[in-house]
């Protein structure tokens, strides 16, 4: 391969020469030759990936990564945490019925969804840091996608052995082995894909409740529903799908090819110590002759491993996840053939550029962007936080009639009503004071609530509730102008938190 | 695409170019995957099990009903029987308790106030207005004065049974019509009409014999108005005293009122609605702002 900077390479079916590989001559045969068919191929047919097991620093980290991420995602609906009597002791719960959404400590009332946005900036945040430093972390270790995949990849070596094994088999005609073994990895599969789809639902209500409702059949429709449908997605994109959601439905190898730099951290062919590529024996004589020859013995171990089936020594390309297994490979080789390992390893465009010059290797972490993307992190995390932990407990919100806006009394005084709602977000039932100002001489009704001794509203709201109330305010006169500011104001009785909103009083 | 188009390969991305150019801008072939396709197949027989299952086809005079019979209309159906499910024990609660019992209960009034916001909805706000306010010749149901009376009973009685409106125990009283049956002339009227305004103060025209006014009030008016002119809400017969007008104050309305007599008709609610929505009608227009203990 010449040597160029590398740059996205789009997949198109005319693969260049030196992509077809050795091993791979079965499935590859079956891609029709563009030139054909004189308007060129519509549909590209699907190269079939056998990827090979590999060990490495790289796939320990993954494995470490998928047993974290899935222990999450499976064993978080059954941590409890307890909010006192009446309220749900689920750590993490979304509460559709009840509209309201759990999280440990903190709890969101659906018109705090705010508080989602700003997690999604600062996960969109994260993504341009992460590939800022060290390119598409997020895709190679982390991604559902990714970790789901690697999963059944290993269901798949379990129950039908590794690559070689596999590929032999798949071409060969069919035998009463390899069905019960296809049988096997499949019923697994489900099994893994209905755990996903089981654990989901978990999040919507009580968990250990939810179980015992699943398995004695009394569990609602709807979550039977959504275990179905989350089972055949997990089964069709992780058992079928695999490398062609990367490829073909996610936007983000897009974005991320847009966002990354020279400086940051790839999973890069080190060209300038591989090339030429050739056989041991071939650049052994190469270089008797004293003529170059590179590191890369062409082995396709590199290729063999990749779960996308790409071949990295084409550069940084958008069908590579990047998550490092071609390094284990490679570094495996380096040592079997005793050349120094990391021909393939993390590295930039820049420094691969710098060492052909002769020049030392050198890093930018700290880059106007990733300083940038990590203040803008801390400064969004700063305001979350702020807002979560000021977050009221209390709130008010008043509606004017509109319909009529004020009425005249028999006295020929004025009355305007009003519908105003208070909210206890704690997780007890509260009393509160409700004081309007702005007409001292105008009297004060509540609709349904009768006023104390001394004259006043205290209104009883229950725990984690709203209250509506009708609230009549009556001038025995003319108002002083067609409009005059009011505010209605709420105190809680115990701790003196208060809130409050501002309207008008309308007259003539 | 013809045979003159020469497809060449991209040096850049090694990618075979369609041939297409523009302005010298070439189109890389990408092919999209096959499953794509296949997917787009699969959608088209999703299509054929939806003409299958649901409503879709037109006929001449009918359609094609689907397997499941569904229709919007059987949908919404559904919908309020499964609502209609989730109020029963409130709709119960109301049905059992007195209108006196439900103003007493902040629950009970919450739930009696929205089930009344929307029986208003359906079927006061024509004449009423939508929050009650009135229009002339239809009364404001906001304020503090009541023709027939603002308890809960009273509010009970005129939805039951209307007023003026044929049923057996409706309201009645009327207005006659002073002028037009010739019981009155026209300058007594105008004289009696500016009384009439005189007695709330409002602003009255010099040039109008206010004493032969009051002689024509007492004579045919304060029977049913009051010697004083407060009304009687046996009859109907607004106070006018005060600074509530159900058709206007000014000078011509009250002539025309006198003259052509007023009778404005309330339908009898009873039998057209059940015995739960008058309730919850009746408490909702009784907490809107008058309601009288």
């Amino acid at each position: 391969m010449a040597r160029r900077s590398s740059s996205i390479v789009s997949r198109g079916a005319n693969s260049e020469p030196e992509l077809v590989e050795r091993g791979d001559v079965v499935a590859r045969s079956a891609i029709p030759q563009p030139f054909d068919d004189p308007d060129g191929p519509l549909y590209a047919p699907r190269k079939h990936i056998y990827p090979q097991s590999v060990k490495g620093r790289f796939r320990t980290i993954k494995w470490v990564v998928l047993a974290i991420t899935l222990g999450i995602y499976y064993l978080l609906p059954f941590v409890r945490w307890d909010r006192g009597p009446g309220a749900p002791s689920q750590a993490v719960l979304v509460d559709l019925p009840n509209s309201r959404f759990y999280f440990f400590f903190i709890e969101l009332w659906p018109q705090e969804v705010y508080y989602f946005t700003g997690l999604l900036i600062l996960a969109a945040l994260t993504l341009f840091l992460m590939n800022a430093i060290a390119g598409r972390v997020w895709c190679g270790y982390l991604c559902p996608q990714t970790v789901w995949t690697d999963l059944f990849l290993a269901v798949e070596r379990l129950t039908e052995g590794d690559r070689r094994e596999r590929m032999q088999r798949d071409a060969a005609p069919w035998t009463l082995e390899g069905a019960l073994r296809k049988t096997a990895k499949h019923f697994l599969w489900l099994m893994i894909a209905w755990w996903t789809g089981g654990a989901w639902v978990l999040y919507f209500a009580d968990a250990p409740t939810l179980v015992k409702d699943l398995a004695t059949g009394n569990a609602p429709f709807i979550a039977y529903a959504w275990i179905g449908i989350l089972t055949f997605t997990t089964y069709f994109l992780a058992g079928h799908l695999r490398e062609q959601v990367c490829i073909y439905m996610c936007p983000w190898p897009r974005i991320q090819a847009a966002l990354t730099d020279e400086y940051a951290l790839n999973v890069s062919y080190r060209y300038d110590r591989g090339e030429p590529r050739g056989s041991v024996k071939k650049n052994a004589a190469l270089r008797e002759r004293g003529l170059p020859a590179g590191d890369c013995v062409d082995c396709f171990q590199c290729v063999h491993v990749c779960p996308t089936g790409v071949d990295i020594r084409n550069g940084l390309q958008l069908d590579c996840i990047q998550c490092g297994l071609c390094i284990d490979a490679c570094d495996a080789v380096m040592k079997k053939v005793g050349l120094p390992t990391g021909l393939i390893g993390y590295d930039t465009d820049l420094n691969i550029a710098r060492r052909s010059e002769g020049k030392p290797a050198k890093f930018h972490p700290l880059r106007a962007r990733t300083v940038l993307y990590a203040a803008l992190i801390v400064i969004t995390g700063a305001i979350m936080l702020y807002g979560l932990a000021a977050r009221a407990t209390v709130g008010i919100g008043v509606i004017h009639d509109r319909n009529p806006m004020y009425v005249t009394m028999a006295d020929g005084g004025v009355r305007n009503a009003y519908t105003v709602r208070l909210l206890n977000k704690a997780l007890e039932s509260r009393s509160f004071l409700l004081i309007i100002e702005g007409l001292l001489a105008a009297d004060v009704d509540v609709i349904g609530s009768a006023p104390n001794t001394d004259g006043q509203f205290v209104i009883d709201v229950e725990a984690n509730q709203t209250r509506e109330l009708r609230v009549l305010v009556t001038l025995h006169r003319k108002p002083p102008a067609s409009s005059t500011p009011l505010t209605f104001r709420i105190v809680e009785m115990r701790s003196g938190e208060h809130a409050k909103a501002v309207d008008h009083f309308r007259g003539p | 695409m013809s045979a003159a188009d020469k497809r060449d390969t991209d040096h850049v991305t090694g990618t075979q170019t369609t041939g297409h150019e523009w302005d010298g801008i070439q189109e890389l072939n990408t092919p999209l995957p096959r499953w794509w396709l296949w997917m787009f197949y699969a959608t088209i027989v999703w299509s054929i099990g939806y003409w299958i299952v649901y409503p879709a086809w037109p006929l001449v005079t009918t359609h094609t009903r689907g397997i499941w019979d569904w229709s919007t209309r059987s949908a919404i159906v559904e919908d309020m029987a499964t609502h209609r499910a989730s109020r029963a024990a409130h709709v119960d609660r109301i049905a059992a308790a007195s209108a006196e019992q439900i103003v007493a209960d902040p629950t009970l009034l919450s739930f009696a106030r929205a089930q009344g916001r929307v029986a208003f909805a359906d079927n006061c706000v024509p004449c009423h207005g939508a929050g009650g306010g009135g229009a002339k010749g239809y009364p404001n149901l906001v304020d503090d004065e009541w023709l027939w009376g603002g308890t809960l009973a009273d509010i009970n009685q005129t939805i039951r049974h209307g007023i003026r409106s044929g049923d057996e125990n409706a309201r009645i009283g009327s207005m006659p019509a002073f002028g037009r049956d010739g019981i009155l002339q026209r300058p007594d009227i105008v004289a009696v009409a500016e009384y009439t305004r005189s007695l709330s103060g409002l602003p009255v025209d010099p040039k109008i014999d206010l004493a032969r006014g009051q002689k024509v009030y007492a004579d045919n008016c304060a029977v049913c108005h009051g010697e004083s002119g407060k009304g009687n809400r046996e009859l109907g017969a607004p106070n006018l005293t005060d600074a509530i007008w159900f058709y206007g104050s000014d000078p011509a309305t009250i002539i025309d009122g006198i003259w052509n007599g007023r009778g404005a008709v309330m339908p009898a609610f009873a039998g057209r609605l059940d015995d739960t929505t008058i309730k919850a009608l009746t408490v909702y227009v009784h907490t809107l702002g008058g309601g009288e203990k």
